[in-house]
């Protein structure tokens, strides 16, 4: 189990996943009611729209009543998915999730797109790079970042029969798409072993997997043997693979398109600091706000792109 | 079904409850508990078809949303006084391991609350989405939801209430506490609210006045708002009461939004309160 071994199949935008998943969540659970503040085209929730006209709620320009709305809409048994792009899904309504989702309970899915810095030329005041950290903080909540096109529309899908208020963050770009279109190698809350080695563990979630792995597989022709595991569910955590993983290796890198504070690092630290201390290198914003600019020169500007999750791994594992 | 002369000898008492229950921890809010005693008495002993025994989903039953969630006293007194909950639990409002707590919630699993609220603004947003959850499950029964006037300052009402209309949520009776103060002072001082009225009518919702300390009209308003749902438009009762109503020296007060009666001051507002139903 290698990263040389690790294919793409094509590149699609996980918001596209995302869709594709509401769609046949709608089929599947007749509760499914989708829920947007005008920004219906962008999270590409037309074909539910069509199929389900009566199940979908067009909110206008108004993400706090979006939120308040749906978490209404659980108490008459629906399983109610938000829409729209992630600093509107989380930091502009931090308290309508707070009171009316969370604290409240409510079986609530937040889905999100255009998070982190790949959203691209609309700049920082959409780029959010802190709605892990605000939404793991929140009692309750289940955090979910899926990697690909297949594992966002599989996530999409699964959270429909899994009780509980979830945020579901993905994004704009096309990627790479990688993972099993069955969803088999999906299950909330397990993390996703892509390949195992002795030398340095790589945590990653979201986009930012794909880097990782190609930094595998640089890695792996150095001669390292890397032990790379895709955690997509930040919360519940799996520390029990976490644990394991860096029992092996005795030093991680993580990776994640998100300020690196409170995002998965910090996630992975409290685990490794409580279990077994180990070095640690993180990979991912520096406490900034983004920019303008192409996704792929967005990740090497800001420190995220392939060659920085090498240099962190060899760095890391000088460390031990 | 009530007599109004059985509704005002409740609301006495949920008068009772509410100021013992503030005294007994110095803290809550009891102005505008008093204020609203008679509508939720009404409501809940003579309009809304519900069910004490409780579900969460609510269906097949009217169910209530209280946005103003500090008014907790008088919405725990009158659950309890309807059967959701033993009247003792009153005895617990406010305290470590309550499920009274300062502002209701749905964490502590106390029958009769749906929604936690007190943080402003978000309750008419929820009562919507259950209004929207009944018409998708052919659920006739309706939503009532209440809301300060104070409150509407919260923007997330204006972006509700102009969903509200757009989407023709008719099965919403939304009313607003309508007693013109806030913790700062009057509303007129805080944050003018000018027309209501005619903001809400230029919202397209239907809109009614009631004097919500005036128990005929409070049941005369509540059967006409119910007479007036399922018209393609949502209703809004603007119901005039006063802060502190039954406790003459609180009331029209401001200063009484969220401050505990002391020993003598509890004394002097039980004297102007018949004990009808035993106090818990």
């Amino acid at each position: 189990m290698k990263c040389a071994d690790i294919q793409i199949q094509n590149e699609q935008e996980t918001r596209a996943g995302f869709g594709e998943g509401i769609f046949e969540a709608g089929n599947a659970n007749e509760n499914v009611v989708v829920l947007t503040a005008d920004l219906a085209g962008s999270m590409k929730i037309a074909p539910f729209i069509k199929k389900f006209p009566e199940r979908f709620v067009q909110c206008g320009i108004a993400e706090a009543n979006m939120i308040g709305i749906a978490a209404g809409l659980t108490i008459g048994g629906k399983i109610p998915y938000t829409t729209t792009f992630a600093n509107f899904s989380t930091g502009r309504v931090y308290d309508q999730i707070r009171q009316s989702i969370a604290y409240s309970g409510k079986n609530v899915k937040i889905c999100a797109s255009h998070a982190g810095l790949t959203l691209g030329e609309d700049g920082a005041t959409h780029q959010i790079l802190e709605d892990i950290g605000l939404m793991k903080m929140l009692p309750g909540m289940t955090v979910i970042v899926p990697c690909d096109f297949n594992q966002t529309k599989n996530a999409t899908k699964a959270i429909a029969d899994y009780e509980g208020p979830v945020y579901l963050r993905f994004g704009r770009p096309k990627w790479p798409n990688f993972t099993k279109e069955d969803g088999s190698d999906f299950v909330i809350g397990k993390a996703q072993q892509l390949s195992e080695g002795n030398d340095v563990s790589i945590f990653a979630c979201g986009h930012m997997v794909w880097k990782a792995i190609e930094a595998g597989k640089a890695l792996e022709e150095k001669g390292y043997s890397v032990d790379l595991i895709n955690i997509h569910t930040i919360k519940p955590l799996d520390e029990e693979a976490i644990i394991k993983s860096i029992s092996k290796t005795k030093c991680a890198v993580t990776v994640e398109e998100h300020n690196i504070i409170g995002g998965l690092g910090d996630s992975i630290a409290q685990v490794a600091s409580k279990h077994l201390p180990i070095p640690i290198e993180y990979i991912g914003t520096k406490d900034t706000f983004g920019e303008s600019g192409k996704p792929l020169d967005l990740l090497k500007k800001y420190g995220l792109d392939t060659p920085f999750i090498i240099d962190a791994a060899e760095k890391v594992m000088k460390r031990k | 079904m009530k007599s109004t002369d059985q509704l005002k000898n409740i609301a006495s008492q949920v008068r009772r409850d509410i100021v013992r229950m503030v005294h007994a921890v110095q803290s809550g809010h009891p102005g505008g508990s008093l204020g609203c005693a008679d509508f939720l008495t009404a409501l809940y002993f003579n309009v809304m078809e519900h069910k004490p025994e409780f579900l969460m989903d609510g269906r097949n039953e009217d169910v209530f949303f209280l946005s103003n969630g500090h008014i907790s006293p008088v919405f725990y007194s009158v659950l309890s006084r309807a059967g959701y909950f033993d009247v003792k639990e009153l005895a617990t409002f406010r305290k470590i391991n309550s499920r009274l707590q300062g502002h209701p919630t749905t964490h502590e699993h106390l029958p009769g609350v749906r929604m936690a609220s007190g943080s402003l603004g978000q309750g008419m947003s929820v009562a919507i989405g259950a209004a929207l959850a009944k018409k998708l499950n052919g659920d006739k029964h309706l939503v009532f939801s209440l809301h300060g006037d104070g409150e509407l300052d919260e923007g997330q009402n204006w972006e509700a209430i102009m969903f509200a209309a757009h989407h023709k949520v008719d099965n919403l009776i939304s009313t607003i506490d309508y007693n013109g103060q806030q913790i700062d002072g009057t509303t007129k001082d805080v944050m003018g609210l000018e027309n209501l009225k005619d903001k809400f009518i230029a919202f397209n919702w239907t809109v009614m006045e009631m004097n919500g300390n005036d128990m005929d009209d409070v049941i005369a308003g509540l059967a006409k708002a119910k007479s007036l749902t399922g018209k393609g438009k949502p209703v809004c009762i603007l119901m005039k009461t006063i802060m502190g109503k039954g406790v003459d020296f609180m009331e029209g007060h401001h200063e009484w939004h969220g401050i505990a009666p002391n020993d003598e001051q509890l004394a002097k507002a039980l004297a102007q309160l018949p004990e009808t139903l035993g106090d818990y």
